[in-house]
């Protein structure tokens, strides 16, 4: 046998021959082009990853990338991604929806997948916005949104998707932005690396139908308005000027040139009631946003106790015979 | 003791009772016993919606009705010679069916003022002579029988009571001199540690018998001869099992483990409950979160190469439409089972019906073709659903079996096939790239016009499936106007060459003749009972019954135009005869009678007659 040289491969091979059609300027870009550098650092094979989409802007991402994909129907992706992993629960798959088509027509699905702790890695690009029916609101869209839909403006109250997430006892909640390259890398990556359900909320600018609704966290003033969650550390932001402290279950700005860093709230990944306190922190005028993992422990995955209950069954009554089962029970011969 | 035995060649009996009285456990011990004894059988289940609807109202009434033969037969008759009735409500709801003369067995316990008036009866039918004119009525103090026979045991007076379905079991054994010790055994296995609750059913059964012996209200016993089947070794079976069966064997032969994705629907849940429990088959049971979760879920498995099913009943159909015209999009095998019930929206949830027929063939967006079968019998379940795995696998192709409410539940003998003879299903995964190097996902083989079926995590074979429109070959994405009107017309010539593998159509009496019994699904047994009457009575009258409705046979049309009058009957309101008429232009007409309720041989016989004028 000729020996088989081990690549290493690289973002180009990630790339695949269909020409990328979204708007000029759309933040969709920066996650591609992230999601196909991050690729080949997982070390896994071409072959076995798979990317399910949904319907929306958002969701025409598998035709770009050069790995197996599947570009379904409006909200099912992580349904059909559910069957793809139990079926094959070595690949590494990935959903790829929107705030739409994952909230609103697949909420149910994507709460579904979330509490099993399958093992699907669920980016979820939020606009706030529909964008390929042009530009309705969206379930993530702020009321008194202005739409062809609103044209008084939305009554509709918004959904906060790791509040949502957390509610769906999801394992690994995340959020990252589009323009914030290096973070949206390193969600990437942890989000790979969970064994489990992950989540991750990427706030994505769509410039023809919503353009800046992220501005304050991708603009000059994004240090201030923006809290990077570390595992361990206190909480700081604005270039460490500002830190938050909490009382009670209230959480409040403080200045750190009159405070002591002991006074700060230290971030644990694993505490689900300090997730619930940092989640309802978005969109909230007095508060930064919060970005990074807000939420990670580790669960048993729907996909591995499958196996394990099929190992399981298979030891306890040996592997089936069908001809066996067909003539089991109460028989009688005819001769 | 003084009684005579009387051969006959068949039998129709009918439980009828509270829900709570435990009707359809009665009926399945009796079937149990009957098939082991080697009669012919066929049974009809027929219970309400409700779990549990008030305790001897009309609503909560539950049946189940058997007939049974020393020959080959094919239903459950149209009307019972004998009818147990628990309670006045079972009496009222069925006493109508009864054929003239036959036998009630009351349980005249039960008919208490409370019940007699929940039931809608004004005096007490039994005491009141109404009956007495039509019917032979054997009335029973069973409760006080059995309260008789269980004195002693320890078990409290409403458990007591709960046997009196053994009770009348045991006195419907005497009657036609059935064997208790298959129930015995039962009872020992089903009840295991139990071994009050096993004495007190074991009595009140020996007890019903020794009744019906030592009085004398019966003065005939009943003998039915084995019947001359087929050689084989036989087993009772019902449709869902025997659906359960066939996707395994196929699971099996193809070498591909199965993927159910299904939500719980009435009546197809059977299915995801039995598959549930062949874990050490290597079958993955996914209970979705909803009817669309279970389609999509099962296409998902496909694309990554198991033997994806998903199953449900109508309104569960209507919820996957979308779904399935992804799988009919992106040309994955894909079975898809519809446990038919009546219609439209919740309708009849526990009854029969044959009304989803168009919605199998036409109910989804745009020209969505998959081929369509049918099961026939409950034992013809297992090779219907086997074929829609084989079928599905060969063509790259979503199919739709059909069964019924009357198929899942009912049962019949049937001869246990050996899984090694069965038709072999062959599966190709894709694993390399073509000649010039490159992997066209929509590739067609020139006789099915299947396309590959390359999985994840085969090298090199990377590519993009989805549901918009796919550029022939290549599977890009196409809005070409061209190359549309190609694809959609490909789709439909691929689901049309599966014609090519279906068997000769078979024709049950001459060619040619006056009427032609055309069917289809769950109406088999009906119409080939018909058939064999009219036979011996001289009529030329044939049956001819399709299991694929999509395509249609290659030689239906030619078959059709050999008779004067064609019927077809059906538990709609003409869905095949439609299609028949407009695929092949003749005059054929229809018998349609849509009561959730099979539709009885003797129906057809005497349209069949009044058209032959
Ligand atoms: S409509 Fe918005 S989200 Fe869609 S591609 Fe254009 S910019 Fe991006």
């Amino acid at each position: 046998m000729s020996e088989i040289k081990e690549t290493q491969l690289t973002k180009k091979d990630f790339v695949s021959d269909q020409a990328v059609r979204w708007c000029p300027g759309c933040g969709d870009y920066a996650i591609l082009a992230q999601a196909q550098k991050q690729m080949p650092t997982f070390g896994r094979k071409k072959e076995d990853i798979v990317f399910v989409s949904g319907i929306g802007c958002s969701s025409r991402f598998p035709y770009y990338m050069n790995t197996y994909g599947f570009h379904s129907i409006h909200g099912r992706a992580p349904a059909l991604a559910t069957g793809v992993k139990i079926a094959n629960p070595d690949l590494s798959v990935w959903v790829v929806t929107g705030d739409g088509d994952g909230l609103s027509i697949g909420g149910n699905h994507f709460m579904h997948a979330l509490r099993r702790n399958m093992d699907l890695n669920i980016l979820m690009f939020n606009n706030r916005i529909y964008g390929l029916t042009k530009g309705q609101y969206s379930p993530t869209s702020e009321v008194g949104k202005v739409t062809k839909a609103t044209p008084y403006g939305s009554i509709d109250i918004p959904l906060n998707p790791p509040s949502l997430a957390l509610g769906a006892q999801a394992t690994f909640v995340a959020r990252t932005i589009d323009r914030w390259q290096k973070h949206l890398a390193e969600m990437m990556e942890k989000s790979y690396n969970h064994d489990g359900g992950s989540f991750v909320e990427i706030y994505q600018n769509c410039n023809i139908f919503n353009d800046g609704a992220f501005e304050e966290y991708t603009g000059s003033e994004k240090f201030d308005n923006v809290i990077d969650l570390k595992h361990g550390e206190p909480m700081l932001f604005a270039k460490d000027t500002k830190g938050i402290k909490l009382d009670g279950s209230t959480a409040m700005v403080v200045e750190m040139e009159k405070h002591s860093i002991d006074d700060i709230l230290i971030h644990d990944e694993t505490n689900l009631d300090l997730a619930h306190i940092i989640a309802n922190w978005t969109s909230n005028p007095d508060l930064p946003e919060p970005i990074g993992v807000i939420y990670c422990i580790d669960k048993p995955t729907y996909n591995q106790d499958m196996v394990d209950q099929i190992n399981f069954a298979k030891e306890k009554k040996g592997e089936g015979s069908v001809q066996d089962l067909l003539n089991a029970g109460d028989t009688w011969t005819v001769s | 003791m003084g009684k005579t035995f009387k051969t006959i060649d068949e039998a129709v009996i009918r439980f009828a009772g509270d829900s709570g009285d435990g009707m359809q456990l009665t009926g399945g011990r009796f079937t149990e016993t009957t098939a082991i004894v080697g009669n012919d059988l066929s049974t009809l289940p027929d219970f309400p919606a409700e779990i549990r609807a008030p305790a001897g109202s009309l609503a909560g009434v539950s049946a189940f009705q058997l007939k049974f033969s020393s020959k080959d037969i094919h239903t459950p008759g149209d009307k019972p010679d004998v009818l147990v009735a628990m309670n006045p409500a079972a009496l009222k709801v069925h006493q109508k069916d009864l054929i003239p003369g036959g036998t009630m067995i009351i349980n005249t316990d039960a008919f208490v003022k409370k019940n007699l008036n929940f039931a809608g009866y004004e005096s007490n039918p039994i005491e009141d002579g109404s009956l007495d004119d039509y019917f032979t009525v054997i009335p029973i103090e069973m409760n006080k029988m059995v309260k008789a026979a269980c004195e002693g045991l320890d078990l409290n007076g409403k458990l007591v009571l709960r046997t009196k379905n053994f009770f009348a079991l045991g006195v419907l054994f005497y009657m036609y001199d059935r064997p208790l010790d298959a129930t015995e055994n039962w009872l020992k296995k089903k009840f295991a540690g139990k071994d009050a609750i096993i004495e007190a059913n074991t009595k009140a059964m020996h007890a019903g018998y020794n009744y019906a012996d030592t009085t004398e209200i019966f003065t005939t016993r009943y003998k039915v001869e084995k019947a001359s089947l087929p050689a084989g070794t036989y087993r009772n079976i019902n449709g869902n099992l025997a659906t359960s069966l066939g996707l395994l064997a196929a699971s099996e032969r193809s070498g591909l483990d199965i993927f159910l994705g299904s939500y719980p629907i009435t009546p197809a849940s059977d299915i995801l409950h039995t598959l549930s429990t062949w874990k050490h088959f290597g079958v993955k049971t996914f209970q979705a979160e909803d009817e669309i979760a279970g389609v999509t879920s099962a296409i998902g498995a496909a694309y990554s190469g198991n033997l994806a099913v998903t199953t449900t009943s109508g309104p569960g159909i209507a919820l996957k439409g979308e779904a399935i015209g992804l799988a009919i999009m992106t040309e994955l095998p894909l079975v898809v089972i519809n446990v038919q019930r009546g219609g439209p929206s919740t309708g009849l949830p526990t009854k029969t019906e044959q009304s989803d027929l168009n919605q199998a063939l036409y109910g989804r967006n745009g020209e969505a073709p998959m081929p369509v079968i049918a099961a026939a019998t409950p034992g013809d379940c297992f090779y219907a659903a086997y074929e829609a795995c084989r079928v599905a696998i060969t063509h790259m192709t979503p199919v739709m079996l059909l069964t019924d409410g009357y198929l899942a539940n009912g049962s019949e003998p049937w001869n246990i096939p050996e899984v090694k003879e069965l038709d072999p299903i062959e599966v190709n995964f894709a694993d390399k790239l073509n000649a010039d190097g490159d992997f066209l996902p929509y590739m067609r083989d020139e006789k099915t016009l299947a396309r590959p079926w390359a999985i994840p995590g085969t090298p090199e074979l990377e590519h993009r499936v989805g549901g918009i429109e796919t550029a022939e070959n290549t599977g890009h994405v196409s809005y070409d106007p061209e190359n549309h009107h190609k694809m959609v017309t490909l789709r439909q010539e691929k689901v049309e060459r599966v014609k090519n593998d279906l068997p000769k159509t078979e024709i049950f009496g001459e060619n040619s003749g006056d009427l032609l019994i055309l069917s289809w699904g769950g109406t088999y047994g009906a119409c080939r009972s018909a058939a064999e009457t009219l036979q011996e009575q001289g009529n030329k009258v044939s049956h001819v019954h399709i299991r694929w409705i999509s395509p249609l046979p290659k030689d239906l049309g030619e078959i059709l135009i050999h008779f004067k009058n064609i019927l077809i009957p059906e538990i709609n309101l003409g869905q095949l005869l439609r299609l028949i008429r407009s695929e092949y232009l003749v005059d054929a007409k229809g018998l349609n009678l849509v009561r959730g309720r099979p539709i009885g041989a003797a129906t057809i016989v005497e349209t069949v007659k009044n058209t032959l004028g």
